[in-house]
């Protein structure tokens, strides 16, 4: 048993007759360092740890949590998370999970040489990253970060209702912005990788999609407004895929704060268009062998070839709906209870690379960046408005550079028009996958 | 949380290896979090974050460790490990004498632990009630709440020490309307650097509520906004982000110090319209960005940015005004102790003109009046924003007509100052997170009615 299976069996083990009690318990260390002109100019090392607890008491639960492992704190926690839940309005769905039989993956997630690597290598990677994306162009003029990060990070939990789960894994990026100018215009482009750990990062790779991402940019305008075919890159459509995440949640559904409740077994999206979340995929940032509740993870398939399958579901949400916990649950760290949410979403790779997705276009915009998803795209009604830059395409091919336009549709639309997926699937820091993806037609305001 | 004489030895242990500066930021932070949805109060939900971060400055290099071990052997431990970026070696610890510590607090009339949780829940209860009431075609409600009461003690080796016990507390309300168009969605925020005596008065609670839902109704009959260019009329109040968008992260040091902003070299320069004074305050008492020290340790103040267009000053942190000889604005924030702080805004708000409001609008034939701005994202080294309206009406004739459904504003900072015509005489604030560079801190922004004479739209009429 690890010390925080220790921790988390400890608070459950005072649990009191009649009250279900749940111990998540994270431990995590990170290493950050960013370079900047030849030099380090922060070194930070981080550890932390806590512990969040839920007691359901009949029909109520509520939740404490404290950033530490010191036993009074967390003694002290259990009985404010007590305290809270009578405040709680009774509900007969809440409930904590119980074990469902299904075997957790075999995954092995954890590198030790992330803590066994000296810290001057890491400064090394660092300092190279920054280095190479000034060479990577001579119109590069400053590189403003440049950032490796790594994480090791353990969890485990334990509940009265017969969970018992820990896991580990270890994580770094390696990141870097480069700033391009020109004639007094500056244009920025960011590059990152991730992995497990250090050796499958590249300081060239990276470099050179900063410095690519930037300077392609230079010269860019405003285009004039029209209705045109978009191409979204790889990182762009890792970000559609988390909203529409949002909106495959069990919980949204059953709050009819979804776009695609009551539509199962419809056709939402085009038939080139199969939407998975699967954290199982041991190349998945995030892969997992268990959710936030303790169960096991597994693969679901929530849009095949455009149809509607199902929903995400944690415990509360699967028992509202009648159905079976997808495991589903995802949490914040050791400060919030659980929440319905994805992984390691993922389309299903075409068999098209980029570049003849793109000659598939006569006109359009191929977009790298996207800017106001928040505040521009709302998950219930589908409404989407945002801003874009990046390339024109023109018969085929790219064209000039386009800054400050917003492409706007409706999440609803883009889904059905979606032409062509590309084969070039990555793994994104976001935790999700991407590839390049050809919508046929959107409203681009420009001048 | 940590007396002085352990202060001391701490920033005496940082600098053992060498260094120039070294700094002590401890945090004490108790927070209460609850939320109703779907007609349910759903959980209660209590925190405690205690810890320290403690950073050593060496020319250039910052170095940074923090401990939620507040023991002389945790803050030690966390004193070494930020002293590594100190290689040169400094031959043993070094004496650090700190001077008197100043205190400051939060005055707050009831703050967290004097209000009884029944109270706490029964406000999202009223909330949700007002909001339902306000139409038939409401058919969902959440709310939240949340209070923080946040204790911090900085010290560092200039022999500062000072520190403030913060309260903070915030009403959320959301609601979501259904009719022939769809689902359309609505919010409200009431937010204050006070104790709950600031939120529960004067019918606010209920009227969080009522304005969440009537939004979310108003948008039911909206129809598709137009994409294009057009003159903007922001009510003001929720304006205040593209202000703090498209100009105050411009105008933060250290994208400066980068030459990351389009506002590099131009202090005493004409930046925007002459009808434009902007102005960064952490002083303003109660405002949801109010620091009364920041969490480098100095008083928040009133900093003139940009006066009559004219650009005056940046805003600056600790580190980045050492560098250039410079005394801190009082703009070095960070999220929590296990954060390094940086340089961020406060309160951020345009100084009100002589026009009337509703004149303005009068003379404004074709155009679009936002009433309500959600969040926005810039680009500092280019300018460009954007941002969304979640309250819009169209504008015809000098009169607000049509309400319009969700989009995007997207411009250029330098351009959008540059293109304030009319400034209002009436005034208000409002409530938001900031986030940069992974971390978020509560700011304030406001602004007086104004227009803006072209801005682009981002909508999807036509379709």
């Amino acid at each position: 048993m690890t010390e925080l299976q220790a921790v988390a069996e400890s608070v459950i083990g005072r649990a009191g007759d009649g009250e279900q009690v749940e111990a998540y318990v994270s431990w995590s260390r990170e290493t950050s360092i960013r370079a900047y002109e030849s030099k380090v100019e922060q070194l930070s090392f981080s550890e932390s740890a806590g512990v969040g607890i839920r007691v359901v008491q009949g029909e109520r639960a509520g939740f404490a949590y404290v950033a530490s492992l010191d036993p009074d704190m967390v003694e002290k926690t259990l009985q404010e998370a007590r305290d809270n839940a009578s405040f709680a309005t009774a509900d007969p769905f809440v409930g904590l999970a119980k074990p469902d039989g299904v075997a957790p993956p075999d995954l092995d997630l954890w590198r030790e040489s992330v803590s066994s690597t000296p810290t001057s290598d890491k400064v090394d990677l660092a300092l190279a990253v920054e280095a190479a994306t000034r060479a990577a162009d001579r119109r590069v003029v400053s590189v403003p970060a440049a950032d490796y990060d790594d994480v090791e990070y353990e969890v485990a939990l334990a509940s009265t209702t017969g969970i018992s789960a820990a896991t580990r894994r270890t994580g770094c990026w390696l990141s870097v912005q480069a700033a391009a100018g020109h004639e007094g215009e500056t244009q920025t482009g960011y590059g990152v990788e991730t992995g497990r750990s250090m050796e499958q990062l590249s300081a060239e790779r990276v470099a050179a999609e900063a410095a690519d991402r930037a300077v392609r940019l230079l010269g860019a305008k405003k285009a004039p407004s029209a209705r045109m075919a978009v191409v979204f890159d790889p990182k762009v459509t890792g970000t559609l895929i988390a909203l529409l995440g949002s909106a495959l949640s069990g919980e949204a559904v059953e709050k009819g704060r979804s776009l695609f409740a009551g539509r199962i077994g419809e056709q939402v999206a085009s038939e080139v268009l199969t939407l998975v979340d699967d954290p199982t995929d041991p190349a998945a940032p995030a892969a997992s062998r268990f959710d936030a509740e303790g169960l096991a993870c597994r693969r679901n398939v929530f849009i095949s070839g455009g149809r509607l399958e199902s929903f995400a579901y944690d415990t509360y949400s699967a028992r509202r709906a009648g159905v079976a916990s997808t495991a589903s649950a995802v949490r914040a760290g050791f400060r919030s209870g659980p929440a319905v949410g994805m992984r390691s979403m993922s389309l299903l790779a075409g068999r098209s690379s980029a570049e003849e997705v793109i000659r598939g276009v006569d006109l359009g915009m191929l977009v790298q960046s996207v800017s106001g998803i928040h505040s521009g795209v709302n998950p219930v009604s589908g409404d989407f408005s945002v801003g874009a830059e990046g390339l024109m395409i023109r018969d085929g091919q790219l064209a000039e550079p386009v800054r400050e336009v917003t492409i706007a549709s409706t999440l609803q639309r883009m889904l059905s028009q979606v032409t062509a997926v590309g084969a070039d699937l990555c793994w994104l820091p976001s935790g999700h996958a991407g590839a390049t993806i050809a919508v046929s037609e959107m409203s681009l305001s420009g001048r | 949380m940590i007396d002085t004489a352990l202060a001391e030895r701490t920033l005496g242990e940082a600098l053992s290896s060498g260094g120039d500066f070294a700094e002590v930021f401890a945090e004490d932070r108790q927070s209460t979090s609850a939320s109703l949805d779907d007609g349910r109060i759903e959980e209660l939900g209590s925190g405690r974050d205690r810890g320290a971060g403690i950073r050593v400055v060496v020319g250039d290099t910052t170095g940074f460790a923090h401990t939620s071990d507040l023991s002389e052997t945790g803050l030690l431990a966390a004193a070494r490990a930020a002293s590594a970026v100190a290689r040169e070696g400094g031959g043993g610890t070094r004496r650090v004498a700190l001077g008197a510590r100043r205190d400051h607090r939060t005055e707050a009339g009831q703050p967290p632990e004097s209000v009884s949780k029944t109270t706490k829940v029964s406000l999202l209860r009223r909330a949700e009630a007002a909001a339902r009431a306000t139409g038939a075609s409401v058919v969902q409600v959440s709310a939240g709440y949340g209070d923080v009461r946040r204790r911090i003690l900085v010290a560092n080796s200039d022999g500062l020490l000072a520190t403030d016990d913060q309260v903070r507390t915030r009403l959320m309300v959301s609601a979501v309307a259904k009719g022939d168009a769809g689902l359309q969605t609505g919010y409200e925020v009431v937010a204050h650097t006070a104790g709950l005596e600031e939120i529960d008065t004067d019918g606010r609670v209920e009227r969080a509520g009522e304005e969440a839902a009537r939004r979310a109704l108003v948008k039911l009959s909206a129809r598709p906004a137009p994409s294009g260019v057009f003159p903007v009329v922001l009510k003001g109040g929720s304006g205040g982000v593209l202000f703090h968008e498209a100009c105050g992260h411009g105008l933060e040091a250290d994208h400066i110090a980068k030459a990351m902003s389009v506002y590099t070299g131009k202090v005493g320069e004409q930046v925007a319209s002459p009808l434009v004074t902007l102005v960064d305050d952490g002083s303003v008492v109660n405002e949801w960005g109010y620091v009364a020290i920041d969490d480098e340790g100095h008083a928040g103040t009133r900093n003139v940015l940009i006066e009559d267009g004219v650009l005056t000053e940046y805003m600056w942190d600790f580190l980045r005004a050492r560098k250039e000889g410079r005394a801190s604005s009082g703009n070095g924030r960070r999220q929590s102790y296990a954060h390094l702080p940086m340089v961020r805004m406060t309160n951020t708000f345009l100084l009100p003109g002589r026009e009337d409001p509703d004149e303005i609008v009068a003379q404004t034939p074709r155009g679009i009046y936002v009433a309500q701005l959600g969040g926005g994202q810039v680009n500092t080294a280019t300018g460009d924003f954007v941002f969304g309206m979640t309250e819009a009406y169209l504008i015809e004739d000098g009169r607000i007509t049509e309400p319009l459904r969700g989009a995007n504003l997207i411009g250029n900072g330098p351009e959008v100052l540059g293109r304030v015509d009319a400034v209002a005489n009436d005034f208000d604030m409002t409530p938001g997170t900031c986030g940069k560079d992974g971390q978020a801190v509560p700011v304030g922004c406001g602004q007086p009615t104004l227009r803006l004479s072209a801005v682009t739209v981002g909508g999807t009429a036509g379709d």
